[in-house]
């Protein structure tokens, strides 16, 4: 067993004040293992009594080496990865991914498709949502909003497991549109949730809203100004929360968002409750996006007959002798992209999540980026959090979202 | 390309002699390393680009001359407009010059950047490895990395797996 390093004050000595050095003001850890942390995020806190004068950061625990292992598998299977990045949003970053591969090969989507994609997307947004509020409630000690979103997280799991066989690790939206089709009962259980969920957030709301003791513990605390957030690449609820009007669905519509109306929820101060609120209204948004997808869903194709690039159907193998090379092709070789780059971006529940793909002309990425939102808003946090007290602390690193699995990929 | 992007388009290619790469209407700069923050400082100040979305770089080992292109993507919230500028630095000693001053958001990239490609960032607040343990040698995003992985061990090769494990420093 290696011997456990005795933490050396050198390494942050340009990150603290002069009087940590002089053991005026106390260094204390907070995580790796650490409820309110969110996952395995190791905070370096200064303080002096319970006020936070210094906040370092230390990521990197869950770092999986996701961008290197997507060089090393074709672009089918590299898909696979994107689940594992922000295991709160899989639909989102299988979205995200999908979309910057059509774009470097030029792949065209049908309309089912584009509809069915925008209703699972939201769907994942309402329950990463979901997820935040929870656990945002768990932090500030309200226990039984938690068990009440994660019930309604868990009919969104139901339709996802409905859809592809998987609750969470979909992989169902592919390159050039989805694996297969959805089943029957697939509106049906749709309908169900939209009549019931407006109900459910009503009552978070009450839980929560108007709640004297919440607003004393989120008002005014952690307040992130625009200019800030925007230095920072802050995106997202965070950044909508601080009053700037930034939603990728709305100013670069992908995947056909031009045709829902929504809104897009918009605070001013910035502060923790804000980001609370914008979370909340950005649900009751994303309903009414999934009931006028499904009023007007067309029917059709869910995958592009572009057979170099999707494969051929079960029925057309066994007839045709073109499919099934296309078949063999497509599950040995993969396709071919250009030798070029792209980025493109999707609103995730956090944020921008965009992805810079550049192709070699084989079958393999030669790079991937995630960009991942989580990234950008946690480095904003010591930023935040200064001259604020410890329990302040797990207020505002609840409000900002962070999935630990985005950071650190 | 975007027509509002156009006059900007020129400006930078005047004024650094930046060369231009289109692909599916994405606009790519090419600049020099030391060009870099001042082309920036010009893209935040005047063209109201307040945000770097993304900071990367991408290897093209074994090439050398360059062996990176390190990858800036600007968003204008304001405009609606991405352009994205590219550094081309060569493998012998990666460099690039920190951007921090313009964008804070390069703080945390150009740690991964180090970290992950072993481009040195020269005047970076905080160089530190950011995603790897500090102790770690070499830089796993560049393509001479190897992409390793963990023999199993079972218990009829126990020790003699257990002989070649790398396991963590003392």
């Amino acid at each position: 067993m290696a011997q456990l390093e005795e933490v050396n004050i050198d390494q942050f000595r340009h990150l603290v004040s002069e009087r940590a050095i002089s053991g005026e003001t106390m260094l204390l850890n907070m995580g790796p293992q650490h409820p309110s942390t969110h996952g395995v995020l190791r905070l370096l806190l200064e303080l002096d009594g319970e006020t936070i004068i210094n906040c370092i950061s230390d990521i990197g625990y869950l770092h999986t080496g996701i961008e290197k292992n997507m060089e090393a598998k074709t672009y089918q299977k590299a898909e696979v990865m994107t689940d594992r990045l922000d295991y709160m949003n899989p639909m989102g970053n299988n979205l995200a991914y999908v979309m910057a591969v059509e774009k470097l090969v030029d792949l065209d989507v049908p309309a089912r498709a584009q509809a069915l994609r925008v209703i699972l997307v939201e769907l994942q947004r309402i329950a990463s949502h979901l997820v935040w509020l929870g656990a945002f409630g768990l932090d500030l000690a309200a226990m039984s909003v938690f068990l009440y979103c994660f019930r309604e997280r868990e009919e969104v799991l139901d339709i996802f497991e409905l859809v592809s066989g998987q609750r969470m690790m979909t992989t169902f939206i592919r390159p050039g549109g989805l694996w297969r089709d959805v089943p029957v009962e697939f509106e049906k259980a749709v309908r169900d949730f939209l009549k019931t969920f407006p109900k459910r957030i009503d009552e978070y709301e009450a839980l929560l809203t108007k709640n004297p003791l919440l607003i004393d513990r989120l008002a005014g605390i952690g307040v992130l100004d625009a200019a800030t957030a925007l230095q920072y690449g802050v995106t997202g609820p965070n950044l909508r929360a601080s009053g700037v009007n930034w939603d990728l669905r709305k100013a670069r519509p992908y995947s056909g968002y031009e045709q829902y109306d929504f809104n897009v929820p918009i605070r001013t101060t910035g502060d923790t409750f804000d980001r609370y609120i914008v979370r909340v209204e950005e649900m009751r948004e994303s309903l009414k996006i999934i009931q006028q997808a499904m009023d007007k869903l067309p029917m059709g194709a869910v995958r592009s007959e572009n057979r170099k690039f999707v494969p051929p159907p079960r029925s057309e193998i066994g007839v045709s002798m073109e499919s099934l090379i296309h078949h063999f092709k497509l599950w040995t070789e993969g396709f071919l992209a250009p030798k070029a780059s792209v980025y493109s971006a999707v609103e995730s529940p956090r944020g921008e999540l965009g992805v810079y793909l550049e192709g070699d002309g084989g079958p393999k990425p030669h790079r991937i980026h995630m960009r991942t939102p989580s990234f950008d808003n946690l480095a904003v946090l010591p930023k935040i959090v200064n001259g604020h007290l410890v329990a302040d602390l797990v207020a505002i690193l609840a409000s900002i979202d962070i999935v630990l699995g985005d950071i650190d990929r | 390309m975007d027509k509002k992007l156009e006059p900007i388009v020129k400006t930078i290619q005047e004024k650094f002699g930046a060369t231009l790469e289109e692909f599916r209407d994405e606009v790519h700069l090419f600049v020099k390393p030391e060009q870099i923050v001042e082309a920036l400082t010009i893209l935040r100040d005047e063209y109201k680009f307040e945000m770097l979305s993304a900071l990367t770089a991408t290897d093209y080992f074994p090439q050398q001359m360059p062996r990176f292109h390190v990858v800036y993507q600007l968003t204008s919230v304001e405009k609606n407009l991405s352009v994205q500028m590219r550094v081309p630095v060569n493998g012998t000693s990666p460099k690039v010059p920190t951007v921090t001053r313009v964008y804070e958001a390069a703080n945390w990239r150009e740690r991964e950047l180090f970290d992950m490609f072993g481009v040195e960032v020269e005047g970076h607040p905080d160089p530190r490895r950011i995603l790897m343990p500090d102790d770690t040698e070499g830089h796993p995003l560049r393509k001479d990395f190897p992409l390793g992985y963990e023999e199993p061990q079972f218990s009829f090769n126990f020790d003699e797996i257990g002989l070649k494990k790398p396991f963590p420093k003392e």
